[in-house]
């Protein structure tokens, strides 16, 4: 017998701090799996976010970077700039990246950055207990919208994806979601083209991947994957937004 | 037929490899706990698994190893 499944080597084998059934497991593990893949691990730099994923430098095996609230594609500029050969990634949630760093994502891929983000988008604030967040959809019920979020007065969720593709500086935009085999193989296919891009020298390349987060929306880890499929996938459709390069080819 | 390993001490028993198993053949454990407090995933009939690594995708920890 050989082995077909094993957890990857650029994974700490360390157990994670997350909550049981919380999707930033299988997306660190396939994030890990892709380095692995591409041979990569000896000059990655990866960058954590503020968030739940804010320790994540305790569980990649490649260096680490902490970077303030939002300001990781600021901070993954500085160092592809610096050190060009080197692979670097940034691994951010919808908070950091969708509220307090709208500007520093924007003006990263408005720059074609050559850059791989990780956007993670669980549609709430989990770390801080729960709060709306720029993609909580409307009518959820989160800490601070518990009635349910009002587009009256709080207007509606922020689609990344369809407002990054207008810049001419994305080269790479995919929207991914992790709730079923299937999505979640599908899910390690874009993080390695955003990998491969950036090695390529192509340029800014963002994967955003819907996630859930059982304990905040108050669910069980099962009824958070339906939550996604029946909900979020709806309003925030799968699939390729942008691919320059096979636009190029054809 | 297919061996699995479970790194039980890593599991937190969400449950999501219950879910994803085609055959229904993984529970979590109703006899132990691990040290964390959590009940572990188990399988329950290890002829009858197929191997398709399903619940170690869908496993957030790692815990899960396949050989086929």
């Amino acid at each position: 017998m050989s082995i077909v499944f094993e957890a990857p080597k650029s994974l700490i084998d360390v157990p994670r701090h997350y909550c049981p059934g919380c999707t930033h497991g299988i997306i660190h593990r396939l994030v890990a799996e892709v380095i692995d893949e591409l041979g990569i691990e000896g000059r990655t730099v990866g960058i954590a976010p503020v968030g739940c994923a804010v320790v994540a430098y305790d569980y990649f095996r490649c260096d680490m970077v902490e970077a303030a609230h939002g300001r990781a594609p600021a901070v993954a500029t500085g160092l592809k700039r610096a050190m060009p050969e080197n692979i670097i990634f940034s691994y951010q949630g919808d908070g950091d990246l969708a509220s307090i760093g709208m500007a520093e994502t924007v003006h990263a891929a408005a720059r074609g950055e050559n850059i791989t983000v990780i956007f993670v988008n669980n549609a709430i604030y989990g770390m801080t207990g729960g709060q709306m967040a720029p993609t909580t959809l409307p009518g959820q019920v989160t800490q601070t919208s518990p009635y349910g979020r009002d587009t009256a007065t709080t207007g509606f969720p922020i689609r990344v994806c369809e407002l990054l593709r207008e810049l001419d500086g994305a080269q790479y935009l995919e929207r991914v979601s992790v709730d079923c085999v299937k999505n979640v193989l599908q899910a390690k296919k874009a993080i390695k083209k955003a990998f491969v891009n950036q090695i390529e020298g192509r340029g800014f390349s963002l994967v955003e991947i819907l996630s859930s987060c059982p304990t905040n929306w108050g669910m069980t880890p099962q009824d958070a994957l339906r939550w996604i499929e029946e909900k979020m996938i709806p309003y925030y459709p799968l699939g390729v937004y942008k691919d320059a390069a096979a636009k190029e080819a054809q | 037929m297919a061996k699995l390993t479970f790194r039980t001490e890593l599991c937190k028993g969400c449950g999501l490899c219950v879910e994803a198993c085609p055959r229904g053949l993984i529970e979590l454990s109703r006899t132990q706990l691990n040290k964390n407090g959590h009940s572990p995933a188990e399988m329950t009939d290890e002829t009858r698994c197929i191997g398709c690594a399903f619940c170690a995708i869908m496993c957030p920890d790692c815990v899960i190893t396949v050989e086929r």
